[in-house]
């Protein structure tokens, strides 16, 4: 092989003054780091709300002071009311689903790393993908104006099943003027993440620098890749539904609402649309969701785990197949949340087995995992320690969905408690942990200092998970006043940590770097260090 | 750090597997013919996922432990996989996942693909926001159809049933509690009039949803008496939390004595 050399490109200037750097940058870095706060802030107030779901369910009396100036009706006097607890629910899923799991480990962390891994400059439309974080952020600010409608936020849950969600205020409170704007909200969102999507599978198939093959790529740029895929495919059908129960909401139509509603002694003027089409639609994006929450995370840990191992990911080429598996057996479960809608009962059978087919790849990635660490040389960072407790999380929450696709057994738990703790499980804690993960790992390469270890935090955060607010505290005092970290202080392979810490405006300083390894090559017998870089030209012999 | 992480790990498995072995939350009592199968394969689920549960987070913890860099200039084991290894369980878990598939199918069938026999009993039940009405045919065995615009709650015509001029509606009984009789077949035919609810009967191991605009048939054979809670199981809006009734499951001839008394009250 002729010997490759780093190729002088054009230089770009960074962008002067404020505005132009921090609120509308085109600088994939800027941008990632806009996602991630974001998130941060829907985090908060996502939190926020099941405590205050948990306070309802165990207090139903308690007044919380202040509550009554947010909501004079949801919240008389401090004391929330049985339909509040509704609006609190719906928000809590649309918040946490939308605007932190879809947002923080994609957007944010995909944004920052994908055009660093791969040695590109920025993503492929720098402008779109500018558009694609304000047109999220509107997405959020108009879900957020929902609590300040006199009727409060929706109560439908964040499924919005029609008719409750189609038929306007006669179905209750929030289903007026709270639901159009959830409706609309979510459209906007569905926008933002397509234009993301496009960004993220333009960037991996035309940006990746020279030597980096496919097969070469980190598995996090593969986990984004496949992603943005499900996010191509599942947010536009979202999109369409949402703007469908917009027109039945206020244009008159009827594609969810049938014929013959009485609602409260009154016909409601409506002929001819199935409820069950709007779950449909809904799910053949939901279910894909829950992968775009938790692909992210998947990557993430294989790539951690096996910096930390200091050893080769088990099985690679099987770990990005199980990705794309994953992705694309997505597409073909979505029934499995319907075996009790009403839908016809064979075609239960069906989506049973693609469900029970999507275990597979599930089950090879958490052995080639375990598989990773067995023989390995582990350092417990953070990072480390969070990708651990991904791994034990997500076997749990796997194992628990076995149960749920199967239909016979599922016409029991359905809509219980089980399925609220098998998804929180995966999506709520496995994915945060993916994103905690990242940040601990990342995080000295996006800000200068190092996140120092608080060993009662993680080990609480570990069992608890409760211990967000040291968390928070800990991420602003380490951004200001933190030690500073070395450009790779994880002695890690990929070529975000070849650059400064926190990289230059253009990441490589005017060059394309070029690539002649996969990203795990620790331990290489022989080798002087016990890894090798991407862009290091040493020939690896051993195999 | 190892082992701490090895320590948390390993409880967080022994207290799991606790809960389960002692029962400490347990499914409630069974009352149906086709139950016991669904509660079978439960265990059995519970059996193979709990195997596997077992040995990921025991394995879990114990290459945490084992393989911790201990500061002896060990160097980890170059290897990028194994290719026979990650064959066999990847065959494993395919066998397993679509094996336990094929077992539940038969209960589906029974449940869903076969319709009830047609000596059954059959009764209509209605979701509306937030209360459940049922429909008896009475001796005729006949339902007599539905006009919307009588739908009335004040005057406790929930079905829109015209007694005067559908002969069929004559003596069709409505009732506020769900009775049926022990040991023989049933078939519910679930309508929702505003929006979408669930019938759900933990005891009888049955939920299904009520969607308007679609009659949905159910159908089961109750082998306990006792009175069982009906739950709306589907979100339907601000009093979906007190939507619920009762299912009385009496002898046949309390049953009938029940209808009679019902049937007067009309």
């Amino acid at each position: 092989m002729a010997e490759l050399h780093a190729e002088a490109v054009h230089r770009h200037e960074a962008p002067k003054g404020f505005i132009w750097k921090y609120v509308f940058s085109l600088d994939h870095k800027v941008i990632g780091k806009q996602y991630y706060f974001l998130a941060l802030l829907a985090v908060v107030v996502g939190m926020v709300l099941s405590w205050l779901i948990r306070v309802r369910m165990v207090w139903p009396s308690a007044r919380i002071p202040g509550l009554d100036k947010l909501s004079p009706v949801g919240a008389p006097g401090g004391v929330m009311t049985p339909e509040y607890y509704l609006s609190l629910l719906t928000l809590h899923g649309t918040l946490m689903i939308f605007f932190v799991l879809t947002t923080a480990p994609q957007s944010g962390f995909g944004n920052y790393f994908l055009p660093l891994q791969i040695g590109a400059e920025d993503m492929a439309f720098p402008r779109l993908n500018m558009l694609s974080f304000w047109t999220t952020f509107v997405g959020l600010a108009v879900l957020l104006s929902t609590f300040f409608v006199t009727d409060g936020p929706p109560i439908s849950g964040w499924t919005a099943y029609p008719p409750l969600s189609a038929v306007g205020s006669a179905a209750g409170p929030g289903e007026g003027l709270g639901q159009d704007l959830w409706v609309i909200s979510i459209a906007i969102f569905c926008i933002g993440a397509l234009l993301g999507a496009l960004n993220f599978i333009a960037t991996t198939l035309d940006l990746r620098t020279r030597g980096m093959k496919l097969m070469r790529m980190p598995l996090t740029c593969w986990a984004w890749f496949v992603t943005a895929v499900l996010g191509l495919l599942s947010f536009a059908v979202l999109f369409g539904a949402c703007v469908l129960l917009l027109l039945d909401r206020v244009g008159g139509t009827s594609f969810f609402t049938p014929g013959g509603l009485i609602v409260s002694d009154k016909i409601i003027p409506h002929t001819g649309g199935s409820p069950l089409l709007w779950q449909h639609l809904f799910w053949f994006f939901g279910h894909p969701e829950v992968y775009i929450a938790i692909l992210p995370g998947m990557g993430i840990t294989s790539h951690i785990l096996s910096c930390f191992s200091r050893k080769p990911i088990f099985g690679y080429k099987v770990m990005a197949a199980s990705l794309m598996t994953i992705g694309f057996l997505s597409f073909t479960v979505w029934g499995h949340h319907m075996f009790v809608s009403g839908m016809s009962p064979y075609s239960g059978f069906t989506f049973s087995i693609f469900t029970m087919a999507i275990g597979v790849p599930s089950a090879i990635k958490t052995f080639n995992w375990l598989g990773t660490l067995w023989g390995g040389k582990l350092r417990f960072t953070s990072a480390m320690l969070f990708s651990i407790g991904f791994v034990s999380l997500f076997v749990t929450g796997g194992l628990s969905g076995i149960f749920l696709a199967q239909p016979a057994v599922d016409s029991y738990l359905h809509a219980t408690y089980f399925v609220v703790g098998h998804f929180h499980m995966v999506m709520g804690v496995a994915a945060i942990f993916g994103m905690f993960a990242g940040t601990y790992f990342w995080f000295p390469k996006i800000l200068k200092p190092l996140i120092p270890v608080h060993e009662f935090m993680t080990i609480s955060a570990l069992i608890t998970g409760a211990a967000q607010f040291i968390f928070l505290f800990n991420l602003f005092w380490s951004m200001f006043k933190g030690e500073k970290a070395s450009t790779n202080p994880w002695e890690a392979t990929s070529l975000e940590w070849t650059v400064p810490s926190p990289p230059p405006f253009d990441n490589f300083g005017g060059k394309h770097p070029v690539v002649y390894h996969g990203a795990y090559e620790y331990g290489v017998p022989g080798a002087e260090k016990d890894y090798i870089m991407q862009d290091s030209p040493v020939k690896i012999t051993a195999s | 750090m190892a082992l701490a992480i090895a320590v948390v790990v390993a409880l967080i498995t022994v207290i799991s597997v606790a809960i389960v072995v002692l029962k400490v939350w347990w499914m409630p009592l069974d009352i149906s013919t086709h139950g016991p199968a669904i509660d079978h394969q439960m265990n059995l689920t519970l059996i193979f996922t709990g195997i596997i549960f077992i040995l990921a987070q025991l394995g879990l913890a114990w290459f945490v432990w084992k393989y911790r860099d201990r500061g002896d200039g060990r160097k980890a084991i170059y290897s990028h996989g194994h290719g026979m290894l990650e064959a066999t369980w990847t065959a494993m878990a395919a066998v397993l996942f679509i094996g336990l598939n094929l077992m539940g199918y038969r209960m589906w069938a029974e449940m869903y693909f076969r319709g009830a026999p047609p000596d059954a009993l059959r009764v209509q039940v209605l979701g509306q926001q937030f209360a459940w009405y049922f429909r008896y045919p009475g001796p005729d065995g006949q339902f007599g159809p539905t006009h919307v615009e009588k739908v009335n709650d004040a005057s406790g015509n929930f079905y829109g049933i015209d007694r005067e001029r559908d002969p069929g509606s004559k003596d069709d009984i409505v009732t506020a509690t769900l009775a049926v009789p022990v040991n023989r077949p049933v078939e519910l035919v679930l309508l929702a009039k505003d929006v979408t609810h669930d019938f759900y009967v933990r005891e009888l191991r049955i939920q299904q949803d009520m969607v308007p605009g679609m009659q949905i048939p159910v159908h089961f054979t109750a082998t306990k008496t006792g009175r069982f809670e009906i739950a709306c199981n589907q979100l339907c809006g601000l009093g979906h939390y007190k939507m619920r009734a009762f299912l009385e499951v009496m002898s046949e001839e309390d049953f009938q004595k029940w209808l009679q008394n019902m049937a007067a009250q009309q």
